[in-house]
């Protein structure tokens, strides 16, 4: 072997592992697709899924479809469009039983699927937010008045009616779209997102007072009720600072 | 005019490529249990367990641990074709191989020759490539293009632009590179090349017979495993690289090669031995 043909050899793999490189990349997908119940984080689960179809052949409603080349989504993984047909959540969740390789979480109780989460997207159509009592999705839930529950609002345009407004859950939830599906406006105005793109993240350093009061220690307690209006001088200063902190122990006596 | 013997064995193997493919469908479609998946993954009668040994290993150099009863697959498939030996797989079960022998029909009956010239061996660098990629990108990098899984698949669960793929062969195969994909590119095929090398199963060759007319050269879909002297010196085809598709045995007009296991070979090794010293000593 010469060294100009092995040079020309490396040159030649080095160039087509990149142009590899980018189309597996590039062959991701939008990231968009909702994935069977149990699927790991959609990296691990790309990584994971042999591409086999076996969870497509276990699920009943014929609801799990493996994308073919054309579609805008990695090519022969599962997915399911809820508006088509939506996860009916088996109890023993035969697509997960199916999974030769794990990608699918084994023992996945399936109302601890997070296949999505469903958004009410759009308020401008939704009926509830007209006023009128709907309520479909709410009760096409599986887990209704948990997953989806009605918030009551007084109706201000009649003045004796009320909005029932469906709110999701997203503790509940699961993401199998049968209010996606039942939706009855023709586009659906509430659907199913992906977990990542469905929620929002508060962040490590957000603390909501009402919720972490006991974890506040009480030299910063925050006051039962809001002081009194002082007069203002030393004294009406420190009867603010009183009424905030308990004083006793950082002050000398 | 090349002679041929029959055509059973031809007949044999579509018939089997056609069978497992119909297998696998009618699992999809009809609910008959046995066969469930595709060849990535699949279950016989929804209790044994067999997978893509390759697939399992790009799975592997992405840094995900397979878990789950696809390595007991493996397993089962890695010891089949291993004692069954060479690319058994290619020649027997794989949907591309028809097509791959259509192209060759065509690029014969019209008189079509080679444009290119790849070496056969870059097959194993796309080998190597596939698990580099796999690393790099953490996504089995042959799985999500490889267009034997985009046919199978599509064949199976429904079509979509992935049937392509097969006028892609076609096309490569007849205009471009003689058995260009099966014959130099395809990883797979590299992959079974590689575990059957040392398979107890092999097309025998007895060089007392044969008469150097070099039929089996003009039918082998992949020629470099014809190796008259190698193969007098022991008995067989030893490459990994032969498919084990019999054409050779099929069209041999003086029956030189017959299916043979290496430990009965090695019992009638005499004759053969003495053939071998007679070949060193006339060259």
């Amino acid at each position: 072997m010469t060294g100009s043909f092995r040079s020309r050899n490396v040159a030649l793999a080095a160039t087509g592992a990149l142009a590899w490189t980018h189309v597996v990349d590039s062959s991701r997908g939008s990231g968009e697709s909702l994935r069977p119940p149990g699927a790991l984080p959609e990296r691990d689960f790309l990584a994971s899924c042999i591409k086999c179809g076996q969870c497509v052949e276990a699920c009943p409603f014929e609801t799990l479809k493996l994308a073919t080349a054309e579609e805008q989504r990695a090519t022969g993984v599962p997915y399911f469009e809820p508006r088509k047909t939506p996860c009916y959540m088996c109890e023993d969740a035969p697509c997960i039983g199916a999974c030769p390789t794990d990608a699918l979480t084994p023992e996945t109780s399936i109302e601890d699927a997070r296949m999505g989460l469903a958004v009410l997207l759009d308020q401008e159509n939704c009926l509830a937010f007209q006023g009128l009592r709907c309520e479909v999705c709410y009760r096409a839930c599986p887990l209704m008045g948990k997953a989806i529950s009605l918030d009551m609002r007084p109706q201000e345009r009649t003045g004796k009616h009320a909005f029932f407004l469906p709110v999701v859950d997203s503790s509940y939830c699961t993401g199998c779209g049968k209010c996606e599906s039942a939706c009855i406006i023709q586009e659906a105005a509430i659907k199913v997102l992906p977990l990542d793109v469905a929620k929002g993240e508060l962040g490590e350093h957000y603390r909501f007072g009402w919720t972490e009061e006991a974890r506040i220690s009480r030299d910063f307690q925050a006051p039962r009720k809001a002081p009194d209006v002082p007069a203002w001088g030393e004294q009406g200063l420190r009867k603010v600072l009183e009424s905030m902190n308990d004083l006793s122990g950082i002050e000398e006596p | 005019m090349i002679h041929s013997t029959g055509h059973r064995i031809l007949i044999a193997r579509r018939a089997t490529q056609l069978t497992i493919l119909l297998l696998f469908w009618l699992g999809a479609h009809r609910h008959l249990d046995v066969l469930t998946g595709n060849l990535s993954a699949s279950h016989v009668f929804r209790t044994i367990p067999l997978s893509d040994p390759f697939a399992v290993l790009q799975i592997l150099a992405t840094g995900h641990l397979v878990a789950g009863s696809v390595l007991l697959g493996a397993a089962i498939v890695l010891a089949c074709y291993f004692l069954i030996g060479g690319r058994a797989f290619c020649a027997w079960v794989c949907p591309v191989n028809p097509l791959a022998d259509l192209a060759a029909w065509l690029r014969r009956r019209f008189g079509i020759s080679g444009q290119w010239n790849v070496s056969r061996h870059t097959r194993y660098g796309v080998l190597l490539l596939a698990l580099v990629v796999s690393a790099i990108t953490g996504v089995a990098a042959f799985e999500c293009l490889s267009p034997i899984g985009m046919i199978h698949r599509e064949l199976i669960f429904g079509p979509g632009l992935g049937l392509l793929a097969i006028a892609g062969i076609v096309m490569l195969d007849v205009y471009v590179l003689k058995r260009g994909w099966c014959g130099s590119l395809c990883p797979l095929g590299a992959f079974y090349a590689l575990v059957g090398r040392r398979s107890p199963l092999r097309v025998g060759f007895d060089a007392g017979r044969c008469d150097h007319c070099g039929d089996c050269v003009v039918v082998c879909p992949e020629r470099q495993v014809i190796d008259f002297k190698a193969m007098a010196a022991s008995g067989s085809i030893d490459s990994g690289e032969c498919t084990r598709c019999n054409r050779c045995l099929e069209v041999c007009p003086r029956d030189a090669y017959q299916p043979t296991l290496r430990f009965v070979r090695g019992a009638a090794k005499h004759p053969e031995e003495g053939e071998h010293h007679a070949t060193q000593s006339a060259a």
